[in-house]
């Protein structure tokens, strides 16, 4: 199992976890590799805790990431960072909400995909497959947005991703 | 066919093999996690359609298979208990096109009241249950429910628990698309009228079905093994299954994909070439009683595990005998109603005026927790009108004269109406009032649509039920309606009055869903232009 990568994402529900984890899914997938990824959902309202894991490799079982094995922790709201830390391995690294400064987007709503840009730089996933799945899960008019999101994301990761 | 590989959610790939095995109909209730099955079925391009409820979903399923039609048929774990009475008897019939009755159950209760194990159906109704282990076993199982429903004319259970449905895994589509031949009626009253003289009969067919079924099972039923030392043996079902297999790759493991009726001769020679044997199940001790009864000891869980998904952390623990307390996952912040949220303003009414709330189903059932704490009971759907009238009839009058039913607009459909007529029927010496919370969507599972809001599935206008018309025909004494533009203060004084009348009253509370109102005036609009493009005359004689 040790060569499965495990990620989570993790925020609060209408901060796009889920469409986050559905393009990290989607450009795994598209990168060859076996792709599970799991999470709850249902609710429709607002404000909850959400996270979401996936997990890429070879060959995937379980889609779920076990406690303490999280290779990298992306958070999207600052409450939300103490909440989850346990899911990550010793050593693993977390992308937090500080990263991306206040007014460094043109819509805090691309938050998500700004921090997809982050875990971009620690993941290998040509960039090919990274802007296929921009666009298969975005609708098209916000496909400009998400990509200079995801670049700023990217270049900020370069500087700096916080020790777990 | 050969379709490329496809990253999908096992109810995706439930839509999708429904697809190519050529459903005529999908019918169905919303209920998390099995909604997204038909509304991704609709996108497809099947026709599907929401029922008021459950029952009425698989009634009018089976009523497609008897014409001879593939029928798709979803709801959720609880929705199975509505549905009960038709597929107690439904498994007595002969079918003619194949039937089959998706159930998400959801142990771990991300989104439900209970966390019921719906494996005791298959038994308890002799149902054939096929339980797959990830999206592509979802989308091969349902193949094969299809088959096995069509060659033993009988309905099958496909149980997914919400790790299944919601986690997305690569499907790799192989289905040639299923000609099924056009519904054409053939008559065969003794194998479709329960009456006693053909329910006898039929009650032996289905055993001799599910003998049959069973042989074919351990012959070549969708049962996989995988390779390990004789040490450890595990029979694992559903997402179980890769668990185990991450948790202990050493392991022989034996996954089960039909568990009703079992595989027992299949699982009795796995049985014998293992040293010590597992079984991983989750929720309750289905399997490893089945195999005690059969003579086959195994291992099960402690009963600790009975609760709550398992987990790769969590088998490991069962498999190391680990009984040491679980850590407990921090807690993360609990939903909340939205901001601007039209049952907000309900509840602090309900608050301020300290009434006794018999509560539903719904988005609205947090008006349970703080700021509002303003329900009192909540057991399942459409309970909050039997359970408010039984507190009515029982409670001293001061008491009786707070109580109100709250209930969500999908929810009154699906199971208010018949609480309606109770109230009419037998109502307390105090009266009652019922508040139906209309918010012109099923908001909790995401916005569907229902026979309250007029439009179909698929956003079409059609038929539409109007809750204030049905009440004043059913005979409730007084009916109003309370709309979001109301004055200030309106609802409050409304229900002060109401609750010293010793009358039955109906209160509708409208405004839509805040989340849903961009798309109602999208779909309204959509209507009103085709209306106008189709018949602009009408329209301006209006
Ligand atoms: C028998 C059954 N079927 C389905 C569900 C899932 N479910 C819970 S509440 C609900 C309907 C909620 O809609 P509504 O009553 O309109 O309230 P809203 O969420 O819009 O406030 C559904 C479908 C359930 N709990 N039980
Ligand atoms: S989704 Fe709609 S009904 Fe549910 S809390 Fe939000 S606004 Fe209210």
């Amino acid at each position: 199992m040790n060569n499965v990568t495990n990620i989570v994402i993790a925020g609060l529900g209408g901060q796009g976890v889920l469409k986050a984890s559905d393009i990290l899914a989607d450009a795994a997938f598209r990168a060859g590799f076996d792709v599970k990824k799991s999470e709850l959902h249902g609710m429709s309202q607002r404000g909850g805790s959400v996270s979401s894991d996936v997990r890429f490799g070879e060959q995937v079982w379980s889609p779920m990431v076990p406690a303490g094995e999280a290779d990298v922790l992306v958070v999207l709201e600052e409450t939300q960072v103490e909440i989850n830390r346990g899911v990550l391995r010793p050593g693993g690294a977390l992308i937090g909400p500080d990263l991306i400064g206040p007014n460094v987007l043109k819509t805090r709503k691309s938050l998500n995909v700004a921090l997809l840009g982050a875990l971009s730089a620690l993941l290998e996933i040509p960039q090919e497959h990274w802007d296929a799945a921009i666009h298969a899960n975005l609708e098209t008019k916000l496909h400009t947005l998400n990509e200079q999101a995801f670049a700023l994301g990217r270049a900020a990761a370069a500087q700096r991703v916080t020790p777990a | 066919m050969s379709e490329s590989p496809q990253l999908l959610s096992g109810d995706e790939a439930i839509a999708l093999a429904a697809l190519h095995a050529g459903v005529r109909l999908g019918t169905g209730y919303p209920g998390t996690p099995s909604t997204e099955i038909l509304e991704t079925f609709d996108r497809l391009g099947g026709r599907a359609q929401w029922s008021p409820n459950e029952k009425v979903a698989l009634e009018v399923g089976l009523g497609a298979a008897f014409g001879g039609a593939r029928t798709l048929v979803t709801m959720k774990h609880v929705g199975l208990n509505v549905a009960a009475d038709p597929l107690f008897t439904a498994t007595y019939t002969d079918l003619a096109g194949g039937l089959v009755l998706v159930s998400a159950d959801d142990p771990g209760m991300a989104s439900s009241q209970n966390e019921q194990d719906n494996r005791h159906y298959a038994r308890a109704a002799a149902v054939p249950m096929l339980e797959p282990i990830d999206s592509q076993q979802a989308y091969d199982l349902t193949l094969l429910a299809f088959e096995i429903s069509e060659r033993w004319q009988i309905p099958v259970i496909l149980r997914i628990t919400t790790r299944v449905c919601h986690s997305k895994t690569i499907v790799r589509p192989g289905a040639t698309p299923h000609l099924a031949p056009e519904p054409d009626f053939a008559r065969n009253i003794p194998s479709r009228v329960m009456i006693p003289a053909y329910a006898k009969p039929a009650h032996r067919r289905l055993r001799e079905k599910i003998a049959a079924i069973a042989a074919w099972n351990d012959a070549q039923g969708p049962h996989q093994i995988f390779d390990g030392g004789s040490a450890l043996g595990i029979i694992a079902t559903g997402i179980a299954a890769v668990h185990a297999r991450e948790a202990a790759p050493q392991a022989r493991l034996l996954t089960i994909g039909m568990t009703h009726p079992l595989p027992l001769e299949t699982i009795r020679r796995f049985a014998a070439g293992c040293d010590r044997l597992v079984v991983l199940e989750e929720g309750d001790p289905v399997l490893v009683e089945a195999l005690g009864a059969a003579g086959i000891p195994a291992e099960g869980k402690p009963e600790s595990f009975r609760f709550g998904e398992l987990s790769v952390q969590r088998v490991r623990r069962i498999l190391a005998h680990d009984q040491t307390p679980e850590p407990v996952p921090p807690k993360g912040k609990p939903p909340e109603l939205c901001q601007g949220c039209s049952h907000r303003g309900v509840f602090e009414v309900l608050r301020d005026m300290n009434c006794i709330v018999a509560g539903d189903i719904g988005c609205y059932t947090l008006g349970v927790l703080p700021p509002f704490q303003a329900m009192d009971t909540c057991v399942c759907m459409g309970a909050s009108i039997g359970v408010g009238l039984g507190l009515r009839h029982v409670l001293p009058e001061e008491q009786a004269r707070r109580v109100v039913s709250v209930i969500g607009d999908s929810t009154f459909v699906h199971s208010g109406i018949t609480g309606l007529a109770e109230m009419v029927y037998n109502p307390p010496k105090t009266g009652h009032v019922v508040m139906i919370l209309d918010n012109g969507t099923t908001a909790m599972t995401g916005q569907q649509e229902h026979p309250g809001t007029g439009r179909t599935l698929h956003h079409d206008p059609t038929g539409k039920i109007c809750f204030e018309d049905l009440a004043r025909a059913m005979g409730v004494q007084n009916v109003h309606v309370v709309h979001f533009q109301s004055e200030e203060g309106t609802l409050e004084r409304l229900l002060k009055d109401l609750l010293t009348r010793s009358e039955t009253s109906l209160v509708v509370a409208r405004q839509p869903c805040v989340l849903a109102a961009p798309k109602i005036r999208f779909y309204e609009k959509a209507a009103a232009d085709r209306l106008q493009a189709a018949c602009p005359s009408q329209l301006a004689d209006d």
